[in-house]
């Protein structure tokens, strides 16, 4: 949690992960009655069973509860003070974390999607144009995914999708591939962000601790990069972008190491693969700076982009409204060279995003 | 730079060496009748069982076994044991060998039987390897998956002069910071015996954080994630805290992985260590101290300089051990072993002195 005074930053900020979340009752418009009357008698109900109390209420910054009343992230016009006007935001994408994915019941999940999607759009998009919605698809079913993303798809207030990193398979599995078909089709990169429960969380069961869950959100991550090179994903979608939010970045450049050495030893086993996993990785994988590894050293940090070299590839994010919120003003690293910094902080997202076509 | 007789410089130089990681293979399972009850006997007999097996090592794949131990050609007829002083013992001129043997009775769910499994194996290790070449150590084998009966078998054993290390495979039913595994670390703290945590098991979870993968190559690349998340485990568990003494080789799954969760581990800690008061120092504090990381697989990066800034990153010159893995495929000549642009001194830390130092030789 940081203490944030807000203080503009001369350089134009792009924040590529906002948690909007849902008031009480707002999505009762978007839904039908049914849904409507099965929300309110059965709940949301997915594979539960790893709680893992967060830090704080609603992992959200002590600050960041609106005078409203309403919980962090659910008030437009706190948001807009609290953060994209203090911070002179250019452009926010809104990343709702509803499990809408995660729901056992696939129809419920469906309408849930809808639901969410229409949402974003009336209440946030057409009321403040900074701001842009993230198609949240039932991602567990390819083949309703891709009916939501072509229901939504033609609608510029939405720039990518959003799902939830630990999923219920690895995402390269064929299972979701009718969904980056129809991303592919909008061109609408598919953004992978922090969270999700389904099962043991690591390859190795369940730990205790809230910071195993949260400092171990990255394994998620590294498997999903495994997944979707080996399985031959990009061979398969050559336009598909994948957007990593909230996994870090720093444990990139060993994986893609890792990877490159062992497809040289068993590449037998992946015939459909073209590349080394690395180019790959370098030509499809975006991802959000927040929460950053620091490094002890400065040395460190700058062999760690270089050994990356993917200068293009990170956007900045702030996580707001959650506790370990990233301050456009103090969070990188003052010794970044000013273009570098102008990339990260808007130019890289600006390029991904087609934010102008609203 | 290889020399004639096809021997590397670092070997060719006359350090010392100490092989971290090699592996012994039980030819058969019958191998095992004679340290097994009748009981056991015949229970094997009776249903054809024929070993445990937890497919981390496919025969034929490449990873599995250098090619000229898959084609063996005159070293088909010998001996297990001949086959290692061959192509490893002699080979490198090692001082002492660590055998980390496969054998996963983790897999096999009635605890009696995998107790009884991992006590023969551990037998058969002392006759035909143990007690046969003084320049092996072993590890020993235990039902981990039965803390209690793991601890009796570390007992029944642990005071036997060639063992220096309780083995545990990387994938488990629970994280090893979990308190059950205590018994094991007690009764490997009052013999001296490290714990070696080793690429492969199949306790019946899935491999990843997100399911299972389709490919070998994924389940083999994401051996690394268990291994990150048995790391977090046992720091956050407090682990270092209630057995001081105890040391954790982390066996066969890279190296260049370790500084970045280092950075993201401490981190978290500043921000949550309210939930875990009892992790007192930053994590990567209990990692250096308490931890060390075999050679092979390295995965190292596509340049020398890129390898130097990843060892300077772990902060540490103690933190690594030789290992040349065999059987495993992971170099081609022998020279890429080991990373010979080190500096001298550090060359020689990781080459032996700090296998001695941690293993207590």
């Amino acid at each position: 949690m940081e203490n944030t005074t807000p203080k503009r930053s001369k350089m134009p900020v792009i924040d590529c992960d906002i948690h909007n979340s849902i008031p009480p009752g707002g999505l009762s418009p978007y839904l039908s009655e049914r849904w409507q009357e099965h929300y309110k008698t059965f709940g949301l109900r997915g594979r539960i069973g790893g709680y893992y109390p967060r830090a704080l209420l609603n992992a959200a910054r002590r600050d960041a509860w609106p005078p409203s009343g309403l919980a962090p992230g659910a008030d437009l016009g706190f948001m807009q003070e609290q953060l994209l006007d203090a911070f002179d935001i250019e452009y926010g994408v809104l990343t709702p974390l509803m499990p809408v994915g995660e729901q056992l019941n696939l129809e419920f999940g469906d309408a849930l999607a809808r639901a969410v999607n229409d949402w974003q759009v009336a209440d946030w998009v057409e009321v403040d144009p900074r701001l842009r919605a993230s198609i949240v698809p039932p991602y567990e079913d390819g083949d309703l995914a891709a009916a939501e993303v072509h229901r939504c798809g033609p609608n510029p207030a939405f720039v990518q999708l959003l799902l939830l990193a630990r999923t219920r398979d690895p995402l390269g599995n064929r299972r979701y591939w009718k969904m980056y078909e129809a991303a592919c089709e909008y061109d609408l990169p598919i953004a992978i962000h922090f969270g999700g429960n389904q099962g043991p969380i690591t390859g190795a069961g369940w730990p205790s601790y809230y910071i195993e869950d949260h400092g171990g959100m990255p394994q998620a991550f590294h498997t999903q990069v495994i997944s979707f090179v080996m399985e031959g994903v990009f061979e398969r979608f050559p336009t598909l972008k994948i957007v990593l939010i909230e996994g870090g970045f720093a444990w990139l450049p060993p994986l893609m190491w890792r990877l490159d050495a062992t497809w040289e030893k068993l590449r037998v086993e992946v015939p459909d693969l073209k590349r080394k996993p690395s180019e790959y990785i370098r030509d499809h994988f975006w991802l959000s700076t927040q929460p950053m590894e620091e490094p002890p050293k400065r040395e460190y940090f700058e062999q760690m982009l270089e050994q990356m070299d993917m200068d293009d590839k990170l956007m900045f994010a702030t996580d707001y409204p959650h506790w370990d919120f990233d301050s456009p003003a103090r969070a990188l690293p003052s010794f970044l060279k000013p273009e570098l910094r102008r990339k990260i902080l808007a130019d890289n997202a600006r390029e991904l995003y087609a934010f102008d076509k609203l | 730079m290889e020399t004639e007789n096809g021997k590397p410089s670092f070997v060719q130089a006359g350090m010392s060496i100490i092989d971290c990681d090699l592996h012994n293979r039980l030819p058969s399972h019958q191998m095992l009748y004679p340290y097994l009850s009748d009981y056991w006997c015949d229970y094997c007999e009776e249903s054809g069982f024929p070993g445990p097996d937890a497919d981390d090592y496919p025969d034929g794949v490449p990873t599995s076994s250098r090619p000229e131990i898959i084609h063996p050609s005159e070293d088909r007829l010998v001996s297990d044991l001949a086959r290692l002083r061959k192509h490893a013992l002699d080979f490198w001129e090692v001082e002492y060998g660590i055998l980390t043997c496969g054998y996963r009775v983790q897999s096999v769910h009635n605890e009696d039987f995998a107790a009884a499994l991992a006590s023969a194996v551990n037998d058969w290790q002392i006759e035909h390897y143990l007690d046969t070449e003084p320049r092996l150590r072993g590890s020993l084998i235990v039902p981990s998956q039965n803390p209690e009966l793991a601890a009796r078998e570390i007992e029944r054993l642990g005071g036997h002069p060639g063992f220096v290390q309780v083995m545990l495979p990387a994938r488990s039913q629970a994280p090893y910071g979990n308190r059950r595994y205590h018994p094991i670390y007690a009764a490997a703290v009052r013999h001296g015996l490290a714990i070696g945590i080793h690429y492969g098991g199949a306790p019946g979870l899935p491999p990843t954080s997100v399911g299972w993968t389709s490919t070998y190559l994924e389940e083999y690349v994401g051996m690394s994630q268990v291994f990150q998340a048995q790391v977090l485990s046992l720091v956050s568990e407090g682990v270092f805290e209630v057995f001081p003494d105890l040391r954790v080789a982390l066996i066969e799954t890279g190296v260049t992985w370790m500084p970045s969760l280092m950075w993201r581990f401490d981190k978290e800690w500043r921000g949550l260590r309210h939930l875990t008061p009892w992790v007192k120092q930053p994590p990567s504090a209990y990692i250096r101290q308490h931890m060390r990381m075999t050679l092979q697989p390295i995965d190292a990066p596509p340049t020398a300089a890129e390898l130097l800034q990843i060892v300077g990153q772990l902060d540490s010159e103690d933190m690594l051990m030789f290992s040349s893995d065999y059987p495993h495929y992971h170099f081609d000549a022998p020279e890429e072993a080991f990373p010979t642009q080190l500096p001298q001194s550090l060359a020689r830390k990781i080459l032996s002195e700090n296998a001695k130092e941690f293993y207590r030789f």
